[in-house]
C-alpha cells in the first residue's frame, strides 16, 4: 500500500548566476513556476510550492499553496524537511521549479518506476551517474533519516540519496530532460530547444563509430558498428549500448577512448567520432 | 631500428631485437622475457589468446619508453608483444634495454614491463583445462561501485 502522494515544487533559491529569478523566468506564455506546477498537478493529491519566509507574499508564489522552510541558508533540502514535517504520513515529488525541458513522459516515467517501498525513487543522472534529488519521489520512510541527515549538519540532497541504501535509482527516458538552467545562456539554449518539434532528440542525434574488444566484442556480438544516437556522452552511449547488449562490466571499471586517444567519460561527442570502450587490460 | 614497440603474431625474434640495442657505448643490457603458464589462479591454463586495440596500444607504448628514456637516462629500448594463440611456454612479451651501466637498465626494463602490463589496451583470454575460458580482469569486476561525489552540489 504506498502513502498518497503529494508535491512539492521548490522556488527558494537565490537565482544568483541567472541574475533574476529563475521561478518567474517565461518559457512560452508561463512562469516556470507555473509550468513546472502544472506538469505535477495531474499526479499529485495536492500541489504545494517551496518558499522561503520572505518570498510568501510574492504574486508568482502567493497564487499557490505554500510551505514555507523551516531552517534558513539549507538550500533545498529545507524544503523537502519542512513539506515532511508538515505532512509526515504523505509520500512527497519534489522538482526543482526550473528543469526547462522536464516533460509530462519523463515525469509519468519516474511514477510509473515507483518504489514505495524503499526510501526514494530518483533518476540517474546521464552526465554523472549519480542520484537526481530534485525529480524525485520521496517516500514517508526517509523522513527520519533526512531529519537526522539535516540535523548532522549536512544538506546535500544528493549526497543524502547516495548514503540513504535503500534508493530506487532508474536511468532518464530523455537524456536533456532533467539539465537544469542556471545561466541566461542556458535558458536561451534550452528555449531553442523548445521551439522545435521533437528538438530535444533531433539536436542531440549524432553518427558515431563505435568497436569492440575482448570480452565486449564477445557480448556485443561484433567488431564494430556505426550508430545514430542522442547520447551526448561516452557514458551516456555506454548506458545506452547496456541496454541493447549483455554488457558485464560496470562502466566504472572501464577506461575509454576517442578518436584514438585515452578519452574522457564526460566530455560531448561529436558527429563523426570513433568511441572504444576499454576492459580492464591484462597484457604481458 | 625498428619502432620501440611492435606487436607481432608469429614468434618474436628475440635475436633481432637485441641486435637494435648493440651500442658502443652501452655497457649493460637487460632483458625481460614474459611466458605463457601453465597455471592462473588455481586453474591448469591450456593456451591463450591476446587480442589489443593496435593503435591507441603503439601510442601508450610509445610513451612509456619514452617516459624510461627520459627518466633513467638509458640508451636504448625495444619491445614485442604478441597477439592471437598462444600455447603454453611460448615467449608473450619481451622488453630489452641498453644504457651505459646496468643499474639504469634494469630499473628501465622494469618499469616498461610494468607499465606495459597497466596501460596497454592489450587483453588475454585464458582456455583451461576444464574447457572454460576467461578474459583476465573482466570475469570479477561486475561488483557495483562506490559513488563519489564529483563536485559540490549547485545551490543557486
Amino acid at each position: 500500500m504506498s502513502a498518497p502522494l503529494y508535491g512539492l515544487v521548490l522556488s527558494g533559491g537565490r537565482s544568483t548566476r541567472m541574475g533574476q529569478d529563475k521561478a518567474a523566468l517565461r518559457i512560452g506564455s508561463r512562469t516556470q513556476l507555473e509550468r513546472t506546477m502544472g506538469l505535477m498537478a495531474p499526479h499529485v493529491e495536492r500541489a504545494f510550492v517551496s518558499v522561503r519566509p520572505d518570498q510568501r507574499e510574492e504574486p508568482l508564489r502567493g497564487g499557490f499553496e505554500q510551505i514555507a522552510d523551516t531552517r534558513a541558508n539549507l538550500g533545498p533540502i529545507a524544503g523537502i524537511v519542512a513539506a515532511q514535517e508538515r505532512f509526515p504520513d504523505k509520500a512527497w515529488l519534489v522538482l526543482a521549479c526550473d528543469p526547462p525541458l522536464l516533460d509530462a513522459a519523463t515525469l509519468a516515467f519516474l511514477l510509473r518506476a515507483r518504489a514505495p517501498h524503499r526510501l526514494a525513487t530518483a533518476f540517474r543522472s546521464s552526465h554523472d551517474g549519480l542520484p537526481e534529488p530534485l525529480c524525485a519521489v520521496y517516500e514517508p520512510a526517509s523522513r527520519r533519516s533526512l531529519l537526522a541527515y539535516v540535523e548532522a549538519g549536512r544538506q546535500c540532497p544528493r549526497k543524502f540519496l547516495i548514503g540513504a541504501g535503500d534508493v530506487e535509482l532508474i536511468d532518464e527516458p530523455e537524456p536533456r530532460a532533467l539539465d537544469n538552467a542556471n545561466t541566461p545562456e542556458e535558458h536561451a539554449s534550452a528555449m531553442s530547444l523548445l521551439e522545435q518539434p521533437n528538438a530535444t532528440a533531433a539536436a542531440a542525434a549524432r553518427r558515431l563509430t563505435v568497436q569492440y574488444y575482448a570480452v565486449l566484442r564477445e557480448q556485443a556480438g561484433r567488431r564494430e558498428e556505426s550508430l545514430t544516437t542522442s547520447a551526448r556522452t561516452a557514458r551516456e552511449l555506454y548506458r545506452e549500448l547496456a541496454q541493447r547488449y549483455p554488457f558485464s562490466l560496470d562502466p566504472t571499471v572501464l577506461r575509454v577512448a576517442i578518436n584514438g586517444e585515452f578519452g574522457d567519460w564526460t566530455a560531448p561527442l561529436t558527429d563523426g567520432d570513433s568511441v572504444v570502450f576499454i576492459p580492464p587490460v591484462a597484457g604481458g | 631500428m625498428g619502432a620501440p614497440f611492435r606487436f607481432v603474431r608469429s614468434a618474436i625474434d628475440t635475436g633481432a631485437l637485441r641486435g637494435e640495442l648493440l651500442d658502443g657505448g652501452c655497457g649493460g643490457y637487460a632483458a625481460f622475457e614474459g611466458w605463457v603458464r601453465d597455471h592462473n589462479e588455481g586453474q591448469s591454463v591450456r593456451h591463450l589468446e591476446y587480442e589489443a586495440y593496435e593503435t591507441l596500444a603503439v601510442r601508450e607504448a610509445e610513451r612509456i619508453v619514452a617516459e624510461a628514456i627520459a627518466r633513467f637516462r638509458v640508451a636504448h629500448i625495444a619491445c614485442a608483444h604478441r597477439l592471437g594463440d598462444l600455447a603454453v611456454g611460448e615467449l608473450a612479451v619481451w622488453v630489452g634495454v641498453s644504457a651505459a651501466h646496468r643499474h639504469e637498465a634494469f630499473l628501465a626494463c622494469r618499469y616498461v614491463i610494468d607499465e606495459i602490463k597497466h596501460r596497454l589496451p592489450i587483453w588475454k583470454k585464458e582456455h583451461y583445462a576444464s574447457g572454460d575460458s576467461g578474459w583476465v580482469n573482466c570475469e570479477r569486476c561486475a561488483a557495483p561501485h562506490a559513488h563519489q561525489h564529483p563536485e559540490p552540489l549547485e545551490h543557486a
